[in-house]
């Protein structure tokens, strides 16, 4: 009897142990579970489906039965089609004339903030960043207006410096006239010509995300340790060298990382020329502010071949792996190693 | 445990005779055609007690971009689904839809109750049946009566040509505040008269874009005049430049600030109903310019073969109800001015009511007419992208003087390509 209950109790002892020792060994899967049955449901499949799909061909109308599998066609398709040379040179146009901006104004702009502006830095990096976090559909809808042919804020602002009194005087006279031939004398069509559709949403996109870039650099700026700066004011650095000397080549690890969010970023750029520039021609007249995304979307859902589209973004991935390559070969190893 | 058993017995019983005594059905419809498809519910509700119909209403893109979704996930299909033209011809590609012309639908004896071309829109070149029409859009031109009276031109002189509303919209554009900018135009945009330009004068077996055959008919005299007329509108600056559906567009119809717009008839019951309601009486609708006719827009009914297979019985019923019921059609004619689909109708005493809206002019016998002379145009898979490609070509020779030839050259090109992949 004695003999059998401690046997009970010591059942019951190795099995709460084993219990325990379970769930010490898997309660750690479980509590990350979560997150991977999201990621397998909604980041994983899409990724290998899109990938399957990308050799199929298949008309969604059709239900998912109308697969076909077709090899290389759709990638073919896309690499013989005029139509995704050109939605590549449009992002690439704007892509390189935004960021470039960004990038140009962004730096020197967080060097002012930083180490001049002190306290109220944060009220200005946060009014820069408003953009970036505004809904891109409200920013889109308020661009339209701005870039109104007639009454648009941006028309009126040229219209009113071109009829001002000096660049009339010039214009009037023979020898000023070439020296103003630039200024438009009449309201500029942006959205309504192909060739400022570019021009217009690369303006738009600068507005957006320059400020995302300030932030990144506010931040890398403030990590610099203040006795370099000091150090080089008693050796009488003025606040250009001490840019020029201390903050850009420091700045280099950010400079890079910034860059290469530019890069994914503005090849993926989809909702702000899809709504600026319309999708019925898609981008605009001539199709002259179509991106990668936006031809991809056309492909899927107005044309109906969810293959090529798949491709689409599979040829997408790969320019941008290329081009972070790139930047990071230029840019990168150097860069990073500086801090070093 | 035993009063949790009955609880439990009760609740599966009930929920098992509910759905025994209530079918339901679901509809989906986009907006303004949901404005009769609503009441038409309702009143099939009345009619049949235990069948209860949800209208599911979206506005008009993202209504068909849903049914896209639900076609090729096989998931959410409604049992009965609305198409409007524009996007019929996605839909004409196998599997879609149920081919009513099959049992137990057999929609092929009823043929005969409808106009010619409406029936062919909704149907394949190889004879499937995909969809029944329920509004048919005859295409007018509505008008201002006070812009014609104030340039003493009448509207029979004006639409005897194209050529004829050219010389009649040089004089009815113009300044009338003095400030140097034109605030009244001929009309909103010159892509209507195009639009208006390429459906004239179709042969049997052809479409607006593709013949039976499937050859592209984008390169002919029929695109070369549109792209030319359109051409010479934007250039004279007698078009607004306004895109239809923006609120724009609507501002110029409240403000009389065009005097022209080309439109199926279902623009009356905008107009009256939400778009212009103050211009009552100060519309007029004619013919189309140069003794054309042709069907602007229009409306379906179809059941998705993704449908639960149980409702489909019913969903044909329904279908058949705001189809074939002539009173349905003449509730849907009345609540927005959706042409009626059946033959038999034009006959009806309602069709000589006179239109308030119109200045009492008996706009439905002019309706009536224009649909006896339309010829049947095919419905052809690649229609959407031609006409994404065609105006786009339109654009560039509007805004960019591209010369027409080699825009419509490269248009059939893109067409071609793309048709090829069509299957």
């Amino acid at each position: 009897m004695a003999s059998s209950s401690s046997m009970v109790k010591q059942e019951e002892s190795t099995f709460e142990t084993r219990l325990f020792a379970f769930q010490r060994k898997f309660a750690p899967y479980l509590f990350i579970a979560p997150f991977f049955i999201l990621f397998f449901i909604f980041g994983f499949f899409p990724l290998l489906f899109s990938m399957y799909l990308s050799f199929q061909s298949w008309n969604p109308i059709q239900g998912l039965g109308a697969m076909e599998f077709v090899g290389f066609e759709n990638y073919l398709w896309v690499f013989t089609d005029p139509d995704f040379y050109k939605s590549l040179y449009n992002t690439l146009w704007i892509g390189v004339v935004s960021s470039t901006a960004q990038h140009i104004v962004a730096i020197p702009l967080a060097f002012i903030l930083v180490l001049r502006l002190k306290q109220l830095r944060h009220l200005f990096t946060a009014a820069y960043f408003v953009p970036f976090i505004t809904s891109t559909v409200a920013i889109a809808i308020v661009f339209n207006t701005f870039f109104g042919t007639q009454y648009g804020v941006l028309n009126q602002g040229i219209l009113a410096f071109s009829n001002s009194a000096p660049i009339e005087f010039l214009r009037a006279s023979s020898w000023g006239s070439w020296l103003v031939a630039w200024v438009p004398e009449e309201p500029i069509r942006w959205l309504g010509r192909a060739k400022n559709i570019k021009p217009a949403l690369a303006i738009l996109v600068f507005w957006k995300y320059f400020g995302w870039n300030t932030v990144l650099y506010s931040a890398g700026l403030a990590t610099i340790p203040k006795e370099y700066y000091d150090a080089a004011e008693i050796d009488g650095a003025n606040a250009l060298q001490r840019f020029r000397h201390i903050s850009l080549p420091l700045l280099r690890p950010v400079i890079f990382f910034a860059i290469s969010l530019s890069i994914i970023g503005s090849m993926q750029l989809f909702d702000e020329p899809f709504i600026l520039a319309g999708s019925n021609p898609m981008g605009g007249i001539n199709n002259a502010g179509m991106t990668v995304a936006m031809y991809l979307y056309r492909e899927g859902f107005n044309y109906n071949q969810m293959g090529s589209a798949a491709a689409t973004s599979w040829i997408l991935f790969f320019v941008i792996g290329i081009m972070t390559a790139i930047q990071f070969a230029i840019n990168g190893r150097e860069g990073l190693d500086s801090r070093g | 445990m035993k009063r949790l058993i009955a609880v439990l017995a009760i609740g599966f019983l009930s929920i098992t005779l509910s759905s025994a005594w209530a079918q339901t059905l679901t509809v989906s419809t986009f907006c303004s055609l949901c404005n009769s498809t609503r009441p038409l519910a309702e009143a099939y509700m009345e009619a049949n007690p235990g069948v209860e119909i949800i209208v599911n209403e979206l506005e008009y893109g993202d209504h068909h971009n849903n049914l896209v979704t639900a076609l090729a996930t096989g998931e959410g299909a409604p049992d009965v689904a609305a198409v409007e033209i524009g996007f019929i011809s996605k839909f004409v590609a196998d599997g879609g839809f149920e081919d009513l012309s099959q049992a137990p639908y057999n929609a092929g004896q009823y043929e005969e109750l409808f106009a010619d071309y409406a029936w062919a829109q909704g149907s394949t070149p190889d004879g499937r049946i995909i969809t029944l029409p329920v509004d048919i859009a005859p295409g007018a031109m509505f008008y201002r009566h006070d812009r014609f009276e104030e340039v003493g031109v009448s509207v029979d002189d004006a639409i005897g040509s194209w050529d004829d509303l050219i010389a009649f919209g040089k004089e009815v554009t113009r300044d009338l505040d003095g400030d140097g900018n034109n605030d009244v135009f001929l009309i909103a945009d010159a892509a209507d008269v195009f639009e208006g330009m390429i459906r004239m004068g179709l042969e049997e077996g052809q479409g607006k874009y593709f013949d039976n055959e499937g050859n592209v008919l984008v390169n002919t005299e029929r695109f070369h005049e549109a792209f030319r007329v359109a051409k010479e509108i934007r250039d004279a600056g007698l078009d607004a430049q306004i895109g239809a559906w923006s609120n724009e567009w609507y501002q110029a119809f409240k403000d009389g600030a065009v005097a022209v717009q080309f439109s199926g008839a279902w623009l009356e019951g905008s107009l009256r109903d939400w778009m212009a309601p103050d211009t009552a009486g100060l519309w007029g609708a004619s013919n189309l310019p140069g003794g054309a006719y042709a069907s602007w827009g229009g409306s379906f009914f179809g059941i998705p073969v993704a449908a639960d297979d149980a409702n489909k019985e019913l969903a044909w019923d329904f279908i058949k109800f705001m189809v074939l019921n002539e009173e349905s059609q003449l509730s849907a004619f009345d609540t927005i001015e959706a042409f009626p689909s059946l033959k038999s109708l034009k006959t009806d005493a309602r069709m000589e009511e006179p239109s308030a809206f119109l200045n009492g002019q008996q706009a439905r016998l002019l309706y009536a007419d224009i649909i006896d002379n339309i010829a049947g145009t095919t419905t052809h898979p690649g229609d959407v992208i031609a006409a994404e490609i065609v105006g786009g070509a339109l654009s560039q020779v509007l805004n960019e003087d591209r010369n027409i030839a080699d825009a419509l050259i490269d248009a059939e090109r893109q067409i071609t390509r793309q048709a090829r992949r069509l299957r």
